[in-house]
Parts: C-alpha cells; structure tokens; sequence
C-alpha cells in the first residue's frame, strides 16, 4: 500500500498504465537542411495537433492550448533550435536544448504564475518531440486505467478520455499545479509526489483520491471494499440530489435553514435557486481589486440586482467591504499596518471613508426595491459602529429619495466574529439579525491564524472556547428576538453539525459544493441538548 | 502616413502580463503594419510586442510601467490601440477569481 498527496477525491480501479517520459530517441539525423526542415513540419503539426484539441476543449482548458498555440507559432520559440541545427546538431537535441534553456529560465521566475508557465513549456517540448521521434509518439491513454507518470501535462489530460473513469498517479507533481486543477473539475481521482513506485508485475490498481492512498493488485479485500466505497459513494450522491430541492427538517420535526456563501452574481450561475433557502453571505470584496477603479454605485447596483433577480422572494444578505491592509487596495486601505488582522479593516476603514460607504450603501438602498435585500457589517465591535451606520443609511436613502430614484431602507444586521460583539450581544439590540462568522471568530478566540501552520490546527474542528461564545451570541440573539444565523465554513463540516444544532443554530450558510451533503446530515440529525427547543 | 509613436501607460492588472493579457496584447499588435515593441520601465530592453514568447519572457509584474512605441504607416493608431487596450485591464472581467 502506497501512499502519496492527494490532489483530486475519488475513487477508482483499473488496469495500470504506465506513462514514460520521451527518451532521446533513435532519430537518424539528416543535413542541416533536412534537420530544419524536419523541425518546422513537426512545429506545424503540434500547432495542427493543439488547434484541434483546443476546437473540443472549453474554459480553463481551451484558454491553456491557446496560449500553448500562440507560443509554438512564434518563431522566436524555435530559433535557438533552428541556430543549434546550423551548426550540425540533430533537430531532438536542438529542440530539447532550446526549449529546456527557457523552461529553467521560466522554473526561475519570482512570481508563482510566471513559474507555472515551465510546465507549459514542457507540455510543448515534448509535442512537437513527439512528431520528431515517430518511434517514442504518445501511447494513447487506456480507457478507465489507472495512469501512472512521473508527471502529466495539461494537454496530456484533456486529450485523454474520462468517460469510463480512471485516475492518476505521479511520481512527483502538486495538488496545485494545472493538471490537478483539471482532474478535480472533471472529477478524476488523483495522487501525485508519490516518490519512486515499481509497478512491474502489477496489471491493476486502486487509486483513492481522498486519502492518496494507492493499492497495487488489490486483493479481494480491498476490491470488494472499493465497490463498497463506490456504491456507497453513488448511493450518497443519488441521496444529496434528492436532499437538495427538499427544505430542510430534522429527524425530530425542527425546521432548518440552509443558504448559500457566494463572492458574486457569477457563482450563482451553477445554483438552482430552488437548491438553497437564498443567500447567507454575499462578499463585496471581490468587486475591488487592487489596480482597478473601485466599482462604481452603477456597477454595484448591476451586480446587487443579478442576486435578487436570482433569488426571487429569498432573501440575500450582502456583506459590506470587508478588507483591511493584508489586501492593500490602492487609495483605499491603510499601509504599513503592523498587524493589519487587528487594524483599520471592515466597519472601520469603511467608516473611516464614507465616500466610498456611502457609494455602497447607495447601490445597496437602490437595489432594495428589486427583491428580499438585507445588509449585514463585517468586524463589528461595538454598538457605536451599528449605529453610526445606520445614520448613514438613513441619510443616503433620504438622498436617493430626494434624488427620485426609488429605494428602500434594507435591514441592517451584523456579523458577530469579533469576541467583544459574541461577548455582548445584548448590546446590538439595534440589529436586524446576527450572523456569526466563524472563521474570523475561531481565530480571534483561539489566537491562532489559519495561514500559519505551526499553529493552524487550533482551529480546527469546533473549539470549547468558540462554541461557548456562540452559545453566548445564540441566546443573546434570543433574549432580543433577534435572528441569529451562522456563516463559516464550520458549517460545511458535517461532522460539527450536532454541536451547532445543540448550542441552538436553526440556520446555516454554506459553500454551494456543500449544499447537498449539509442538507442530507441535517435531515439525519436531532436538535436535542439543553437548548433544543423550535 | 508614415510615422512613429510612443507612449507610457500603468500595467494595474494585479498579476502582471500574465499568459491571457500576453496573448490580447500580441494579438492586438499583429493587427498593424507598423512595428511595435514594449518596454517596461527599469527591467529590460524594447521587445516585438508581436512575439508572445519575447512578451511573456519579460514576467512583467502589476503596477509596472510600460511603454510602447510603433514605427510605420499606421503607428499612431497602433500605440493608440495598444495603450487602450492596458488601460482596459485587457477586459478581464472583474469576477475571475
């Protein structure tokens, strides 16, 4: 049993394919003539090869081989090759030389997207190698095998044929490279940095993508513990499905909801709004990006609409600019910050700048009027922040009404993910609901930073502490009749379900991935506990 | 008429002449007769905006400088076009994540 890192779930079996890298090859070489002339067919054929593949490949894929294409049809890509011919070497060596000279230079890059591009490199070296050394041409990929390479290029990939399942295994690669990007969207279990793996001898393999373990020749045991694994897996799917358009009851008769978390109208395109109880969490951010002009209140407005014209009646929760000095925008957040994580981020650099507030708050007011819209503050920390907000709001939409245009006064909430606002909740008494952000919570409470790993499995799972505080929050929320929710990936961990349940949460907003299997482990679940009450 | 032209603009795309803006950017210059090459102020010398390989090979990262320049019949349309094209961001949607 082997075991690598896993780089894309799933599971599968199959007969072994091994992949060998191109070797030198056994190429008589010809006069320089012939050599170029030998190296400019091959070049052609590549760009023929790439074109076509590119013609039945959308997306992500299809803007790859473009690029791929543009760089093979420049002629600066192979003159170093075609100079090396000149002077009497054979065009593979050329070739390989030519291209591997850029490759490093590539693989030498600061910047991590710059780096990537060697792989494109490669993925090119060895097409157009491929028409060189007919003898060393690709093996085409086995249907439903279980590929095993030292590495494996995007093109590589898409021009294999997933259709009868299959999977992956390298001998080096990462979790983040382009292929493994591919493989998860396509749904190809995946295990790569393996290490050296003999496979002589070995006609088949399991391949589990979830764990990165990898199991040559599987015996009856483990074959017959994969199809349990594949049933289960099929009958789990077949369940979220039905789960999905149901609302959401548990096994003792309580009502819960599930929303979605989304970045912008385009993640709404892959959700049916019948799948979901509306969205829970729209984060503005991505509307600023540093560089570019801050979106204007038109543009704003536009986005706003999509949501709610996609939701219909369901509310959607739009979350005001939450950034600080980690996401420097340009004339909008604070530099040089010592510790931007506990600086001017959130409320208050948004306080701090009404001019661009109130241009949010204005898109927001004037998309009221299209749908169930609610505004909810990030890092809220004391009532004085709720309160000068709403004044704000107050005053914009008196400014919009006096304008003429038409809009409405949405209601104001807060996140609760700052301790002090979890500790007092009972002091927001002007809020329209409550929704605790775990994420930001856990680490505030936990004093420990996700991005650090020494330090980031403190906040994993549901931490006593953090439970207590949204325990605090739930029943501060239910003294003041106000709503309390919670948004935070802790909520897509169907594992810590039965403990949100107990501390009294009725109401979750998820990644939309995680919508099917939330709504099916609720379904399953008891309210039970102290505070299960409806 | 036959001319040359130049100017500067402020690459803002936070990452940089990555590969979609390179292949526009060449794309774009392809589509003059004139002769136009790209600098980036402080890293390197002037290079075919034309060659996706030369444009790609600068790692151009955001927030630089560039300048463009073009020499033939229609050069100040195509630096025109080449300058509009940056200060566009290169129409890169503002949801690609």
């Amino acid at each position: 049993m082997l075991k690598g890192r896993p780089a894309a779930p799933g599971l599968a079996l199959g007969p072994l394919a091994v992949l060998a890298a191109i070797e030198g090859g056994d190429r008589s070489a010809g006069s320089p003539q012939e050599e170029m002339a030998a190296l400019e067919a091959a070049i052609t054929n590549a760009i023929a090869e790439i074109d076509e593949l590119a013609a039945r490949t959308n997306g992500a894929g299809a803007e790859i081989l473009e690029f791929q294409s543009a760089m093979l049809a420049d002629d600066t890509l192979s003159e170093p090759a075609l100079a090396a011919i000149a002077a009497g070497r054979p065009a593979q060596e050329a070739w390989t030389a030519a291209l591997t000279d850029q490759i490093r230079d590539y693989q030498l890059a600061d910047d991590e997207t710059f780096r990537a591009r060697g792989a494109d490199l490669v993925d090119l070296r060895d097409r157009v190698l491929r028409r060189l050394l007919p003898a060393a041409s690709a093996v085409a990929i086995p249907q439903g095998a279980v590929i095993v390479a030292n590495d494996l290029t995007p093109s590589q990939f898409l021009e294999a044929d997933w259709s009868q399942g299959g999977g992956i295994v390298l001998v080096e690669g990462s979790p983040s490279s382009h292929v493994a990007m591919l493989a998860r969207s396509r749904g190809v279990p995946m295990v790569v940095d393996m290490g050296a793996v003999t496979v002589a001898g070995h006609a088949k393999a399991l391949i589990d993508g979830n764990t990165g373990r990898v199991v040559l020749s599987p015996g009856t045991g483990e074959n017959a513990t994969f199809a349990r694994a594949m049933t289960a897996a099929s009958l789990a799917a077949q369940r979220e499905s039905a789960a999905l358009y149901r609302p959401v009851v548990t096994r003792d008769g309580i009502a819960v909801a599930v929303l979605v978390n989304i970045s912008g109208p385009q993640d709404l395109a892959s959700i049916e709004p019948a799948s979901c109880d509306g969205v829970g969490l729209f984060r503005t951010e991505l509307m600023f990006r540093n560089g570019e002009p801050l979106p204007d209140e038109e543009m704003q407005y536009q986005a706003y609409c999509e949501c709610l014209e996609w939701a219909g009646e369901r509310p959607v929760t739009i979350r005001t600019l939450d950034i600080g000095g980690d996401k420097p925008i340009r004339g909008l957040t604070t530099v040089g910050e010592s510790n931007p994580f506990l600086g001017s981020r959130g409320i208050r650099l948004t306080l701090a700048r009404p001019d661009i507030f109130c241009v949010q708050l204005r898109a927001l007011a004037r998309a009221a009027t299209k749908g169930n819209l609610k505004i909810m503050l990030p890092m809220i920390a004391q009532p004085s922040e709720l309160a000068e907000t709403s004044r704000l709001l107050d005053s914009v939409t008196a400014d919009l009404a006096r304008e003429g245009k038409p809009c409405r006064r949405p209601p104001l909430g807060i996140m609760i993910e700052v301790p002090a606002a979890a500790l007092t909740a009972e002091r927001f008494a002007q809020a329209a609901f409550f929704s605790i952000g775990s994420n930001d919570l856990t680490q505030y409470v936990m004093a420990a930073s996700r991005d650090t790993p020494a330090v980031a499995s403190l906040n994993e799972g549901a931490p006593e502490a953090v439970l207590q505080l949204m325990a605090a929050t739930v029943t501060g929320g239910r003294r003041l009749g106000i709503d309390v929710s919670l948004c935070g990936d802790i909520a897509s961990d169907i594992r810590l379900l039965p403990p949100l349940l107990e501390i009294g949460l009725r109401s979750f907003s998820v990644a939309p991935a995680a919508l099917g299997r939330v709504k099916t482990a609720l379904e399953g679940l008891t309210c039970g506990g102290a505070n299960g009450q409806g | 008429m036959s001319g040359k032209a130049e100017a500067s603009v402020l690459l803002a795309n936070p990452s940089g002449l990555h590969a979609r803006p390179a292949v526009k950017l060449t794309k774009l210059a392809k589509t003059f007769k004139a002769r136009v090459q790209i600098l980036v102020t402080g890293q390197s010398d002037w290079v075919d905006a034309k060659s996706i390989v030369k444009v790609m090979a600068l790692k151009t990262p955001g927030n630089s400088t560039l300048s463009i320049k073009a020499e033939g019949d229609d050069a100040e349309d195509a630096v025109a076009a080449m300058v509009a094209l940056v200060e566009r961001q290169f129409g890169e949607r503002l949801n690609d994540a």
